[in-house]
């Protein structure tokens, strides 16, 4: 493998798992707040997506107001879902929260198909330049680059967020006790509304990216079950573990793919490396790196 | 509850199965009907109820492992298309006969659930959940990978079986042989809860810790559930082979996991009688809207397209709706409706 094959796949390993990171900073906020686990993270992301084309492609607005009316929509959206169908299963068994958000997916999957079909759609005009710089010698597409720095920036801008903003700190006091933040004064309805509404503007996001670089089709909510491997990997119920997750599991799937393909002519790996990441993990250290062990007492 | 005298003077009345002569004539009425089903209808029909009697191993199967002893399984897929591949490579590479790939598809998915059921040992609920899932996805690329044994994309062309030169190729022969191996396994999923096995595994999934105090050997039995669940998913994949004639590895996608969860949850999970009804709603589900989106699309033309990506969705709603408003199943509803019967009409 040369070098220059390797740094190609290190860039485009970076660039995938910037979305991973997002999509999984989006399912860690859920889980933490309302320990709900969403199976439909990936669909999230891929209502974003083709919302975003449909007011950019098919009504002409301009890219930031699409933008806008993206995460309006993915707030509604988001509120709807809170309030119609996990709220009521609030208390439930961890299989009943498990399957009715499939069912969601399925749901959510389905009226897109129905409403935009299954075919690639391509995002017009584009919203970055198309030229390519060289990074180390390796020609990079300019698109990478941007979907890269803005991933990062929306990774801290969200982090700030949780550190410092008022609603930020309850979120995490919602997650650390329910009972005591309710005491408080902290309304818990609203925090499981807010985290769910967040998760969704992030993915959504993550979904206007990459629907700016690849073109969007309804294969999109597999990005949904990358979460899995990099929240595992970072602890699920850890913010800064979901960001650094994402990023290896986008590397490490990339880096073992190129090296199956160019030592034993094995190709395909790439769809399966995240699992095995995965169940190697769960063996070794089922918490993660940061995530918060569970201790049971009797 | 007990009819009025319903007394039960010796330990065999005790553990009957069918306690009262009304459950018997009813057990009874349900066997003769299934076996005069093949001549009271034929072609579509007729594969529906023997979609419905594989299915019915598979939910079994599954509730054994995740209504009786409260492990979550997203693997089911995956392991009926273990069944499903490895009695498909034994009689048609290597020449055996049905009698010997059937069990051993069970024999050999029972061994590969117990290997990935082995993080079960640390693992619960959510994170088993999600180790599942990775054996699903792992499990799908070997099948899809490992064109010496399944034939790769293109998959593998299996034969109905035979037996002493009479060749099971109609549906309605075929029919009975699933009939008769389902009554087995059924039969044997209803005596296994009934013993020490199955009140451990109860025990395990009602306080894992209280358990393990008590004497049970925890990995033991985890593992030992993975296990026969997974030889019930094995032999119903096979039969599905089977009755299919065609393997390939898009069969025993996380949809058909998917719908093995549903099956038990709208069943009712920690129940047999649930498993059955679930797998029934669940396979006459999809029929039944197919039939209404032909209706639609023959009233509005060029709406088929919408028809087809609307069915998904149809079906997540009615997950959606069950865990929502009927959480316990219908196994829970049917016996609300025989409680209040029973009492009518002095229900207090």
């Amino acid at each position: 493998m040369s070098t220059q094959y390797f740094l190609q796949l290190l860039i485009s390993g970076l660039v995938v798992g910037s979305i991973y990171s997002a999509v999984a900073l989006g399912f860690v906020i859920i889980y933490k707040a309302t320990r709900v686990v969403n199976f439909a993270q990936g669909e999230l992301l891929m209502v974003g997506a083709y919302v975003c084309y449909a007011f950019l492609v098919q009504m002409h607005v301009p890219f930031w107001a699409a933008l806008c009316l993206t995460i309006g929509f993915g707030i509604v959206l988001a509120l709807l879902i809170e309030r119609l169908i996990l709220r009521p299963m609030i208390g439930e068994p961890i299989i009943s929260i498990i399957m009715v958000t499939i069912g969601l997916s399925l749901v959510l999957r389905s009226i897109v198909a129905a409403v935009w079909g299954t075919d690639i759609l391509v995002y017009e005009p584009k919203l970055f330049p198309q030229e390519t710089i060289n990074i180390g010698g390796v020609p990079v597409s300019l698109e990478f680059v941007w979907c890269f720095v803005l991933s990062i920036l929306l990774l801290g801008l969200f982090s700030a967020f949780f550190k410092f903003s008022k609603a930020g700190v309850a979120m995490r006091a919602t997650a650390f006790n329910q009972q005591a933040a309710q005491s408080m004064g902290i309304s818990v309805k609203f925090i499981f509304g807010l985290s769910w509404v967040i998760s969704a503007v992030i993915s959504g996001i993550g979904g206007v990216l990459i629907g700016n670089i690849n073109g969007i089709n309804t294969s999109l909510y597999h990005f949904g079950l990358k979460v899995f491997p990099a929240t595992i990997l970072g602890g699920l119920d850890s913010i800064l573990g979901a960001a650094l997750g994402g990023f290896i599991i986008g590397i490490l799937e990339n880096l073992s793919d190129g090296f199956f393909k160019s030592y034993f002519d094995l190709s395909g790996v790439k769809e399966v490396a995240p699992y095995v990441i995965l169940v190697v993990i769960l063996m070794i250290k089922p918490y993660g790196l940061f995530g918060t062990k569970e201790i049971e007492r009797v | 509850m007990h009819y009025c005298g319903d007394f039960r003077t010796t330990y065999e009345k005790d553990i009957e199965i069918l306690q009262t002569p009304t459950v018997r004539i009813g057990v009874a009425a349900c066997l003769a009907f299934l076996v005069v089903f093949p001549f009271l209808v034929k072609g579509e029909y007729l594969w529906v109820g023997l979609q419905i009697l594989i299915a019915v191993i598979g939910a079994v199967g599954l509730n054994i492992l995740t209504g009786y002893t409260g492990q979550i399984s997203l693997g089911q897929g995956a392991f009926f298309g273990v069944g499903a591949y490895t009695t498909a490579y034994m009689t048609t590479k290597l020449g055996l006969s049905f009698w010997v790939g059937v069990p051993a598809a069970g024999l050999v998915t029972a061994a590969a659930g117990m290997v990935f059921g082995i993080p079960s040992l640390r693992l619960k609920g959510l994170y088993l959940a999600i180790a599942t899932l990775a054996s699903q996805f792992i499990l799908e690329w070997v099948f899809l990978r490992w064109e010496p044994v399944t034939g790769g994309s293109f998959g593998i062309v299996v034969p109905r079986p035979s037996i002493g030169g009479y060749v099971f190729d109609t549906d309605r022969s075929f029919y009975y042989l699933v009939l008769a191996i389902t009554v087995v396994m059924v039969l044997f999923a209803v005596n296994l809860v009934r013993t020490r096995t199955g009140r451990a595994f109860m025990a395990i999934r009602d306080h894992y810790i209280s358990a393990e105090i008590m004497g049970i050997n925890l990995f033991r039995y985890r593992i030992l559930s993975f296990g026969i669940s997974s030889f019930y998913a094995g032999v119903a994949g096979a039969l599905l082979g089977h009755s299919l004639k065609y393997v390939t590895s898009e069969q025993f996608n996380l949809g058909l996991s998917v719908s093995y969860l549903a099956m038990i949850i709208i069943g009712g999970l920690g129940s047999i009688l649930g498993a059955i009804y679930g797998a029934i709603f669940m396979i006459l589900l999809p029929k039944v809207l197919t039939v209404l989106t032909t209706k639609l699309t023959m009233m509005i033309p060029g709406a088929a397209g919408l028809a087809i990506a609307m069915e998904q969705g149809v079906f997540g709603l009615i997950i959606i709706f069950f865990l929502i408003f009927e959480p316990d199943g219908l196994a829970h509803r049917w016996k609300m409706i025989k409680a209040y019967w029973k009492l009518y009409p002095f229900s207090y």
